[in-house]
């Protein structure tokens, strides 16, 4: 048994040295993490600001400058142009100039005080449906405003209905708090997966694997010493992500960090079943790195990470439940912003042991019977 | 063989060698299973999940609506979130059970009506109170926006029935263009075309020079009278095949399958398309000259071509909003040109003041990433 351990111990200390040995790799392991992380942290977000408009205002009046005033003093707008016919407004549309086009008729302020509804026409590019949309809600948003205001300043009818708004777990509705914390599973399981597939792979590649099968080693002895590093590699990755979601992007985390990196322990565990599962099929690396790709695509895009798993057809649904990130995704989102406890998240633990628990000796009958 | 080739005029021989040059690689290709995994398999895989799995429109989302009073006003307004297609509306009687539906996660959404809800109608101040679960922060913002307009629906059938209802505010009447339909598919599927594009274009090229350099086979093509130039026409020969494959059955599934509309010319996509793949060969091929080993490769591939066309080229997350820094690195990625292409040809016809400049920007980039892999090869050699 002792000498298990032990030989377990130097085969992960040789997995370590290869994989941390050579700067390339250890710069490609550490950095990019960082780095996606900062970036997507920026970018990945729904949220809008300096959304172009272009105005073909035909009313000039005061209450047409009044409304676009408001347009203009938010965040989220920036005027781009304003124009005397519709084709022009139209046209900046079509080239991109600006995302919406704003018309407002000449009769707009007659209406206002005549009591009846006055339409404005807002055009909206909506080559990318989702951004055409949020910018609308904008625009609905601060036109309620300008009626609740318009209607007390010229004491006109009742006070309109208010609809007091407040979000849960996130105040501001920024994606970035979405986005971050999902990170933690997506980036984790990226690096994991490719580790644990390719480093097998290259030594089948490169002979040394048949080289390790003729010392005193047994098929699960060297499963394990190639688990392990890939779990610790992964541990540390998870780590920077939290470290650069904290210190830099000040999202607080409301959970313990006792059960977030018990929970990462068993989702790096199931990845690493899946990496291992992966090598056991592959004979060269540009094989473990495009099966592992082809694993980690429906992984990363059915998980809701980038779309709520709500929006998915049934089936698809069914196929998340088999998905190890849609679990970590879940799981690091509920402990980070929500703080649940260990055992309400127990219901998206136990699958991820399953799916450790069914791949892991896959993978290591698959050894067995290949080294055989 | 070297004989025949020295009768061979210098063109003809040239040509001879870059057809055997793509003769091997092609056979390479046909052998390994995981090529073709990547070559067809993937593709396919990529538009079934994302024609029918991915989609941002908000359905069905489960609210549950607190109703404190039984006054047909609460009760009409309750109706309206039941009729409402994006929401499936359950009514709790009290604060604390719609709460703990929400921390159980199966409402996304609490509408609250208070008590005094019907007596403030007439003559008060009338407040619904709306919780989102903003975890995902997109999705709540939708959600919020819908309520609003099942209030807003609310009041607007209580104005048509004479009641006390404030009349004469301003009205927004939305159109959307170029995606009538309000689908997010018609936008996701556009983008798919440019992921595969970069998937087979680069992440597959990137290991092919790596691999040669790990196994010597590259200093054995050195003593042969190939050129670097030739070996690089060999090596982009087929996976420029094996790319445009992709590209057709991402267009046919498109068209066929998902009903995308295509409103700009074939010939523009298909113009827009090579030029992408041509740059997103040349960078597989860069990285993997460069690197030599196809482990850091892979890697920097996956961190310089996939990513980038996933998260920063407008195709999911909106570039404008993006802080100015992040903002200008976009300019850097050929995925950002070609998402704007796409989704022009795709669903706004050819507009030629976007296509002209975005087009032009890509053959730019394509002839300097080809002169900078020929470069990065030729040193090598020497």
């Amino acid at each position: 048994m002792l000498d298990a351990v032990l030989r377990v111990i130097a085969l992960v200390h040789k997995e370590l040295l290869a994989i941390l040995k050579d700067p390339r790799s250890r710069f490609s392991l550490l950095i990019p993490p960082i780095l996606q992380c900062l970036i997507y942290g920026y970018a990945a977000t729904y949220d809008l600001n300096d959304v172009p408009f272009a105005v073909l205002d035909r009313d000039r009046s005061a209450a047409s400058h009044e409304l676009l005033a408001r347009l203009d003093g938010s965040p989220e707008f920036e005027r781009a142009a304003n124009f005397d016919r519709l084709a022009d407004l139209k046209a900046s549309i079509d080239n991109r100039r600006a995302l919406l086009g704003i018309q407002i008729d000449e009769d707009f302020e007659r209406k206002l005080y005549a009591g009846v509804p006055a339409e404005i026409q807002v055009l909206a590019d909506g080559r990318n449906s989702n951004t055409a949309g949020t910018a609308l809600g904008y625009v609905g948003a601060i036109v309620q405003q300008f009626n609740a205001d318009w209607r007390s300043e010229h004491g006109q009818g009742s006070p309109s209905i208010e609809v007091v708004i407040r979000a849960w777990y996130n105040p501001n509705l920024e994606t970035r708090w979405h986005m971050i914390p999902s990170l933690v599973g997506t980036l984790t399981l990226l690096q994991t997966l490719l580790l644990t597939a390719m480093s097998v792979a290259r030594e089948r590649e490169q002979g040394t694997f048949d080289q390790l099968l003729v010392t005193p080693y047994r098929p699960s002895e060297i499963m394990i010493g190639k688990a392990l590093p890939s779990m610790l590699i992964g541990l540390l990755q998870a780590t920077n992500v939290l470290l650069v979601a904290q210190l830099w992007f000040h999202i607080p985390f409301a959970g313990s960090f006792v059960v977030l990196y018990v929970v990462l322990s068993v989702f790096l565990l199931a990845a690493v079943g899946l990496g291992l599962l992966v090598s056991s099929v592959v004979a060269t690396m540009q094989q473990a790195m495009l099966f592992s790709f082809m694993l980690m695509m429906p992984f990363a895009l059915l998980s809701g990470l980038t779309t709520p798993i709500s929006s998915m057809p049934r089936v698809l649904q069914w196929f998340t439940y088999i998905n190890p990130l849609r679990y970590a995704i879940e799981l690091v989102q509920r402990i980070y912003l929500e703080g649940t406890g260990l055992v309400q998240l127990l219901p998206e633990v136990w699958p991820l042991a399953a799916i450790a628990a069914v791949t892991l000796p896959i993978a290591a009958w698959m050894f067995r019977n290949k080294l055989t | 063989m070297s004989a025949e080739i020295m009768e061979l005029s210098p063109a003809a021989a040239k040509r001879l060698r870059i057809a055997s040059l793509v003769r091997k690689e092609t056979r390479q290709i046909i052998r390994d299973p995981s090529s073709i995994a990547i070559g067809v398999v993937l593709p396919l895989m990529l538009i079934l999940v994302f024609g029918y799995g991915l989609s941002l429109d908000v359905k069905d989302v489960p609210v549950a609506v607190v109703v404190e009073e039984a006054s047909p006003e609460a009760m009409e307004l309750l109706a309206s979130f039941r009729l409402s297609p994006y929401f499936l509306a359950t009514s709790v009687s009290s604060m604390a059970q719609a709460e703990r539906l929400m921390l159980a996660r199966e409402v996304d959404g609490v509408v609250r009506i208070r008590q005094d809800f019907s007596r403030n109608v007439y003559g008060g101040q009338p407040e619904v109170q709306v919780l989102v679960h903003g975890t995902d922060a997109n999705h709540a913002r939708i959600v919020e926006n819908y309520a609003l307009a099942a209030v807003g629906q609310w009041a607007a059938r209580q104005a048509a029935e004479g009641k006390t209802m404030p009349a004469g505010a301003a009205t927004v009447d939305e159109r959307l263009w170029f995606n009538e339909a309000n689908e997010s598919r018609w936008f996701l599927v556009p983008g798919l075309v440019v992921l595969i594009m970069t998937l087979i274009g680069a992440m597959l090229t990137s290991l092919v020079m790596a691999r040669e350099w790990e196994h010597g086979t590259l200093e054995a093509l050195f003593v042969t009278p190939v050129r670097p130039g030739e070996i690089l026409l060999g090596k982009t020969i087929p996976y420029f095949v094996l790319g445009m494959m992709g590209l057709v059955l991402c267009v046919l599934a498109a068209r066929f399958l998902f009903d995308v509309p295509l409103r700009g010319s074939l010939a523009a996509l298909t113009a827009a398309s090579m030029l992408y793949l041509l740059i997103a060969l040349a960078i597989g091929l860069l990285i993997s000259s460069t690197f030599r080993s196809q482990f850091v490769a892979s890697q920097i591939t996956m961190l310089v071509t996939f990513l980038p066309a996933l998260m920063l080229s407008g195709f999911l997350f909106d570039l404008r909003s993006m802080p100015l820094a992040v903002r200008l690195l976009t300019y850097l990625l050929p995925a950002r040109y070609y998402v704007t292409l796409l989704q022009t040809i795709f669903l706004a016809g050819d507009v030629w003041s976007v296509l002209l400049p975005n087009a032009a920007v890509l053959t730019v980039m394509a002839a300097g990433l080809l002169l900078m892999t020929r470069r990065v090869m030729r040193k090598t050699l020497d």
